[in-house]
Order: C-alpha cells, then structure tokens, then sequence
C-alpha cells in the first residue's frame, strides 16, 4: 500500500523535471553555479531523446555555404508562420555555438575528411530563402539523439547534478505567481517526496502516446502538460501535432526523414516518386506536413501498395549497402525487426506516425513562462521556465522542422539553466503553501485506492484509436465534435477506475492510471482546440476548412482548464511577428 | 493465425512475497513477428496488471528491458517471440538485486559507469571553433559509443556476480571510449581507476559479456586495449 500520511522534504536551489535532452543540458548548466536537482521518471538516459536519429541542425557551412538566416527563414516558413519570430531568431543564431559546445563536451560528430562536423540535408532546409536543399543537419549516424543525451548526461555527472531517477512528479505547487515546489512519488519504494526550490524548469517532453500509431516512447504522456495545467498554467497550441510520414507500417517506430537526406525516396503503387508533384523543387525534402498529407492523398487516391493499399514505400538501397551501414545503421536494424525488411535489398513499408507535439507551456524567447492569455499575455511568472518538447518558445509554430527540436534543446536548455541559477541566487524560495501537496495526494490515494470497473487496458485503447481516427492527418468538423463528446466519456470510466496492483514497490499499474488520467485532460484539450481552430496550418489540416486564414487564425491558441479539469477555456494569443533584430518574414503561400 | 504460447515470470513483490516464484501466463499471439514486449504488455493491459517491468522506448535504444530469456540476457522489445518456442521462461538480470518482478536494482551498475569518469578531460584549452577530429580517430568510437547502458553485459558476468565492486564489462566498454577518443586527455587518471583488483584484471576473458550484447559490443575488446594500454604505460 502507498503511504500518503509521510512526506520527505528536499531544498534545492534549482529544480528540474525531466532528464531528455533539455532537462540534461539545463541541470548541467544551472549546476555550475548552484544547487541543482533533477527528477525523472526513468533513469536520465532513457529519456525519449535517446531516441532522435538524424541530426541536430546549425548553420555551420562545413560542406558549403549557408547562414543562421536561410535557417530562420526555413523555420518560420515551415512553421506555417505560427512561430514566434524573436525565438526563431534566438534559436538559430545560437545554434552554431551551442554545437560547438556539444563538440567538446564529447558528442562524436561523424566528421568530413577534414575533420569537420559532418552535416546532412534534411527536411525543409534549404539554401538561399528556399532555392535548393542545404547540408544543415549534424549527424552521429543515425544515433544522433542516443549519443547527445549519453553525452549531456555524462557532463551533468561530471558537474555534480543529483539525480532523483523513478521520481515521478504528480503536482506542481504554486504560491501566488511563484512556483515553489513539486510532489513526486518514489517508484521503487511507493514513498512520498516534496521538493522546494527556489526556481522550477520543466522539460517533461511530449505527448503522442495520445495515438495508437505513434513514434513516442511508453512515457511520452504528457505530465508536464498536465500538472502545469492543474496548476494554472496555460498550454498553447494544443491542437499542433507532427505527424511524421514515415512511420514503420503497422508500428509506426519512426524511419528517420535522414533516410530522404541521404536519397531515399516515396513511391506509391505505381512505383512513381509521387513528391515530386507535391513539392518540385526540393520534393521527398518537403516539411512534414506537406509530405504526411501526400502520403494520405496517394492512399486515398488508390495508389497506396500491400494488401489493403493502404501505405507506401521507401526506397533507400539505391544508395548501396555500404552507404546503408555506415550512416543508417540504426535504421538497418528497425526495418528488420519491425517490418521483416532487409532496406539495403527492399523497400520499407511506411504510414504517418503520430511524432511531436509543436505546442506546450508558454514561454517567451527565453523559455521564461509566460500568462498566455488576456491583455497582459506575454507576463513572465517570475522563476518558472519550460524548455524541450514541453514549451512553446514558439519556435515551431505549426510544423517542426527536423532536426529543429534536438537544437531546441540544447539552446534553450542552456538558456533556461542559466536564467534558472540567476534568479535562484537573487532570490529566496516562494514559501510552500500550508496544505501544499493535498491536491496531488488526493489524487494519488483517488487511484491507488481505486476498485472500480474500468482497467487501464481498454480504456488506453479506446483513447488512443480514438484519437487516431478522429483527430489524425486530416480532421473534420465532424469527427472532431464526435471526438469531443467521446472524450468526455473517456473522462468518467476514469471515475470508475480500478487499479488491481496495490503494492507499494514500483507499482506500474498504478503510473499507468496516473499517467493516463493526464492523457485524458491532454486529449480533450487538443481536440477542443482542433475542434475550433476552423483553418488549415501546418500539421492541422481540416478537410472542411482547407485553407490558412491568416486574417482569423495566425494567433496563438491558448488553453487553461477550471474546476479540477471539468471546464476547458480557449483564448487566443497573438504570434510575436516581430524578430530581435532583423525585418520579419510576413506569411507568404506555402510552395516548396 | 491465432497461437498460444506459454509464458513464465518468475514474480517478486516484497509487500507480500517472502521468496520469488513462477507465474504461467497463456498468451495469444496475433501476429506474425510479434515481439516479447508486445507479449509482455499484452499480459498486463489484458491478463494480469500487477506485472511490473520496465520499458520505454520499444525500439532497442534506451536499454530499459534488458531480461534474461530462456537463459539468455536480452531486449523484450528487439526479441521475436517466434524465436524463443512456444515455452518461454522470463526472469530478472541475474546478479543484480531484485526490485519487484522483473525490475532489477541497477544503481551500482550505473555508479560503476560513473566511477570510471565517462566524459571528455582535457587539460590542454579548447580551441574557440570545432575541435577537429579525423574520420578515421572518429572511427575508432564506433562499436563503443551505441552502448544503450542495458545491462545485459555486466549481468552476464560471472566476476561480476562473485565481486561485487568488479568495475565490469560496461565500464570497461564506456572508459575505453574516451580513452580512445582523439580529444581526450584523461588517459591516466581513468587508467588509474581500471588498474584495481575490481578493475580490468579481474575479467577471466570468458566472453559471456560479448554473447549478451544486444547491441552487438564487444566489452572484452574494450579490456584487452585497457590491459594493453596499462602495459604500454608501465602503470
Ligand atoms: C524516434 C524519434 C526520432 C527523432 N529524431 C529527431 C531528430 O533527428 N532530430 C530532432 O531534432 N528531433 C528528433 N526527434 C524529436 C526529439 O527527439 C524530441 O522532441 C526531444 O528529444 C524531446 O526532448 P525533451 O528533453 O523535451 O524530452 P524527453 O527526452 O522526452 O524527456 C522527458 C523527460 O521528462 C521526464 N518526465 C516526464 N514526465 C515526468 C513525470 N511525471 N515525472 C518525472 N519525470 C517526468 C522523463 O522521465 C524524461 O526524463 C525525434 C523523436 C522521435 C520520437
Ligand atoms: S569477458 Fe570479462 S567482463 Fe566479460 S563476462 Fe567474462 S569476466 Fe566478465
Ligand atoms: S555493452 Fe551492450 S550489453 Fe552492455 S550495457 Fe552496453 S549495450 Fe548493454
Ligand atoms: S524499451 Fe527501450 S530498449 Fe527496449
């Protein structure tokens, strides 16, 4: 049985929740100046970064030229224009050094025969304001991801962070504007820990594990989200999801658009390399969105291959087997495992995969938290930050870039750990409200104690394929006003739950529940926001609505809920068009 | 194409168990090519939700699952359960203290990875721009730096079992990645650490580390060149 009567109190200068690569880079940075904590539900190296395949984008121009501008213009332009432009210029100016950085802290770059950083073309990146695909993407292989966080991890050892590893964080509590402290529950032991801290990042990562397709690891459910919400914190743009094209047929494990970068190619039923009708100029290097909606448009127009012609294929043995090993190895092995394929032979079966969440909590440029709503939206909540997939700086507006996100967090980790350890050594520790934690205990002892009907099985399932149908590649009014009513039915099987494991030691069963009781709110808050989001933008397409209507709808939606979650409320928050210092790029069609 | 299988896990909840024991599960399987994990998860989100194992990536990269199966350690979730039979016994890594069914304690392993300094040193100053490294030094990482910290290796090992401050063979694998990286300066004090009773020279070269690498490492490679290094230096 869970023992909720005791609480261990921890003080912490900073603290961070979340070991993926943002949490990592933040700790690691803020514990060169002070007390710095993380807490993870898995250990720090398997974090859903370990994960990233292709690359890490940043001007360096060490096969040819290129500069941090091309690479803004690249990001706004496959944002659909929603990103916020004084981040994307932050985040592209700092990528050369924060490479630099990685470099000699350890990541082993592949090299070009001088022994530069390699880099690799890849998605959406291109030279010249969009003229020809440009070599933007440093690369460990296809490893990229693994040998980051192994490497970031290393150096927040070598610099002295303490870990927490199978904490998992069940409330955030907030004084006032501060935020103060987060309650946690010890996997390997069921005891209860609070800590207090003069300053809180969050890098809680994603959510995808919301569809049944997915590339997301089993812990991508959207915490952070979560208990920012039930704090009073906002989520903007819930309703952006990547979902991206090539997913192993069946799995949806992610084929990394690296593939492509190295010349592999779609083809559909007729053995056509169809993106070259969709996008001329740079073709299968298309944004995700653009080649996800090709994907789905080729199925539905009959070209789609196997026995239900329902995917398509990518080819990549062109490039010979030796090209395959050395820089797709990873790649090589997962096609063998999921789809039975050997790719140096044959094609891969693939389908769009439910990948990254582009929203998250609001921050400024700086990855500073901000209000998110009303006349005063852009106010900072002094000692609060988000950094990873968790935050919406906005830098990816309605459609990431790959390679973009790894970048995101190495910048704006090092960005948030910095500001985090200033403000931690100008100022004292909000005060823990009287009663803090009641709220997360109560939900602890909701589900622990929980002897109801309802199992975490079926109503995972049902959730996850719900979502998939109805709130996919392409949406309707229709399927998301169903989505939302059925959601709500999801929402009271969680009122008649049972959790049958009652141990107290590492209760995986009772995470599960805690864990989709957040993928229920997350749920239902992207699809009301998709629900009136009556425009086409990125990685949310509305058949009904296939138009970007930048007069309505370039804006910023913004999500808060009330009365313990039941109340949903949806504002909007205008996009800050204005870059730090170089003209914007006004919203233009989307040609590629 | 509906099949069932037998499935064994030896369980352990301390809230309740005084000694582990062997649960059966029958399992459907509903596809060809269907992977452990799936088998796994399948159990819990359908038969039993108190089987506790850990998980999260489910590609092979994060090093979560590592199990020992039928024998032999592995990934549940690079594993084709049409490999194993249609008997199939799942037990915890061996030499590491058990958590609750097949969740192990793996906090000495991972402090042991610590211990042997798994980061650049340098004591020369870096330059401003890229630190330049040659294709071929950039080559020499390759087969050290994929190691996914599952676990598989160590717990494989018989040193490791009897020794329970043996470095092991996923340190050795992590100290040679950096004593061989080209931008590294840290040779001798890493070398110290590997030089112990608990270090390399307690490995009997038995190659069990080699054979449980889901990764296809080679750890033993990693202690020869340590050994080697050692000698070359005189320490
Ligand atoms: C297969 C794949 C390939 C990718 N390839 C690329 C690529 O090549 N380039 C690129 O730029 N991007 C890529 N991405 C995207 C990128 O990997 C992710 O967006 C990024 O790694 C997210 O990092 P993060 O630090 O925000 O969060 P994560 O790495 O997801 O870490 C989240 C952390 O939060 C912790 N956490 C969550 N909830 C709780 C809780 N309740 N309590 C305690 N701790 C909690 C977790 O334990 C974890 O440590 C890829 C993604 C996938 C799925
Ligand atoms: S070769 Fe050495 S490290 Fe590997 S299993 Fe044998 S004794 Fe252990
Ligand atoms: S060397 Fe292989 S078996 Fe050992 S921890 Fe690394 S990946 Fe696992
Ligand atoms: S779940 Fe990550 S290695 Fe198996």
């Amino acid at each position: 049985m869970i023992n909720t009567t005791k609480i261990e109190y921890h003080e912490y200068d900073v603290l961070v929740v979340g070991a993926g690569g943002a949490g990592l880079n933040a700790a690691q940075v803020a514990s060169q100046y002070v007390k710095t904590a993380v807490i993870s539900e898995v250990y720090p190296t398997r974090s859903h970064t370990i994960s990233a395949q292709g690359g890490i984008s940043a001007s360096l121009g060490n096969h040819e030229e290129d500069n941090w501008h091309w690479h803004m213009y690249d990001t706004v332009k496959g944002s659909d224009y929603l990103c916020d432009q004084d981040a994307a210029e932050y985040l592209c100016r700092k990528a050369p050094e924060m490479i630099i950085e990685l470099e000699h802290i350890g990541l082993p770059f592949n090299r070009t025969p001088e022994g530069k950083i390699a880099q690799r073309p890849f998605g959406g990146h291109t030279a010249e304001y969009g003229k020809r695909p440009v070599k933007r993407a440093c690369y460990v292989a296809d490893r990229t991801g693994h040998a980051m966080l192994q490497t970031l991890f290393e150096k927040a050892v070598a610099q002295g962070t303490q870990f927490y590893n199978e904490f998992l964080a069940i409330e955030l509590i907030r004084n006032g504007d501060r935020v103060c402290g987060v309650l946690c529950l010890d996997l390997q032991n069921g005891e209860v820990h609070m800590f207090h801290a003069k300053a809180i990042i969050f890098a809680t990562g994603g959510n995808c594990r919301i569809f049944a397709t997915t590339s997301n690891a089993h812990i991508n459910t959207g915490d952070g989200l979560a208990l920012a919400l039930r704090a009073g914190f906002s989520w903007c743009d819930p309703e952006f999801f990547q979902f991206h094209p090539t997913g192993i047929y069946g799995h949806g494990n992610l084929i990394t658009e690296g593939v492509r970068g190295e010349g592999g190619i779609l083809l559909n039923s007729e053995g056509e390399r169809f993106m070259e009708r969709y996008a001329p100029t740079i073709k299968d290097l298309a944004p995700r969105d653009i080649v996800s909606r090709s994907m789905v448009k080729e199925v539905l127009a009959g070209k789609g291959v196997g026995a239900n012609k329902d995917h398509v294929l990518l080819k990549i043995d062109h490039i010979g087997k030796e090209a395959i090993m050395e820089k797709l190895p990873g790649i090589h092995e997962l096609a063998l495992v999921f789809a039975g394929v050997d790719c140096t032979k044959e094609p891969i079966p693939v389908m769009p995969t439910a990948h990254y969440q582009m929203g998250g909590i609001p921050t400024n440029y700086l990855g500073e938290v901000i209000k998110g709503y009303g006349s005063d939206a852009e106010t900072v909540y002094p000692g609060f930050y988000a950094a990873g997939e968790c935050a919406a700086n906005s830098v990816h507006g309605a459609n990431r870039l790959g390679t973009n996100s790894l970048l995101d967090l190495v910048v704006y980790g090092r960005t948030v750990g910095e500001l985090a350890a200033k403000f931690a050594k100008e100022n004292q520790a909000a005060e823990l409200p009287e009663n803090a934690g009641q709220e997360g205990l109560k939900l602890l002892e909701k589900f622990a104690n929980a002897n109801g009907k309802n199992t975490y099985g079926p109503v995972y399932s049902r959730l996850t394929k719900l979502m998939e149908q109805k709130a996919g590649v392409y949406r309707t009014e229709e399927h998301m006003s169903a989505a939302c009513k059925e959601l709500e039915e999801i929402a009271d099987l969680l009122n008649d739950f049972k959790v049958v494991d009652k141990s107290s030691v590492y209760n995986l069963d009772l995470v599960e529940a805690l864990e989709l009781n957040n993928m229920v709110l997350i749920a239902r808050c992207a699809a009301k926001s998709a629900l009136m989001r009556k425009e086409s933008r990125g990685g949310h397409a509305r058949e009904d609505y296939p138009e970007r209507d930048d007069v309505n709808y370039m804006k910023h939606t913004n999500v808060t809920i009330a009365d313990g979650g039941k109340t949903i409320n949806l504002e909007y928050r205008p996009v800050r068009t204005k870059p730090l210092t170089v003209e914007p790029f006004p919203p233009k069609p989307r040609v590629y | 194409m509906s099949k069932f299988i037998n499935v064994k896990i030896l369980r352990y909840d301390p809230d309740k168990d005084k000694a582990p024991h062997f649960q059966s599960y029958k399992v459907e399987l509903r596809r060809p090519g269907m992977l452990l994990l799936t088998v796994l998860n399948q159990i819990k989100w359908e038969l039993d939700p108190t089987l506790s194992f850990r998980r999260s990536c489910r590609e092979g990269v994060c090093g979560s699952d590592g199990m020992n199966v039928n024998g032999v350690n592995m990934l549940s979730c690079m594993t084709k359960v049409e490999d194993l039979g249609s008997d199939i016994t799942i037990k915890p890594l061996p030499g590491m203290p058990v958590i609750r069914d097949l969740v192990v304690d793996i906090s000495s392993f991972i402090n042991k990875f610590i211990t042997v300094k798994p980061y650049i040193i340098r004591h020369s100053p870096m330059p401003d721009g890229e630190l330049y490294q040659s294709p071929e030094d950039r080559k020499k990482l390759d087969g050290l730096y994929e190691c996914i910290l599952c676990g598989c290796c160590s717990s494989s090992c018989p040193s490791y079992w009897v020794d329970k401050d043996y470095l092991g063979p996923n340190a050795f694998l992590r100290a040679w990645r950096y004593l061989i990286d080209s931008r590294d300066e840290g040779a001798d004090e890493r070398l110290a650490i590997l030089n112990d009773k608990h270090g390399v020279w307690r490995c009997h070269t038995i190659y069990n580390c080699v054979e449980a690498c889901p990764k296809e490492l080679n750890p033993t490679k990693a202690i020869v060149g340590i050994r080697k290094m050692l000698m070359d230096k005189q320490i």
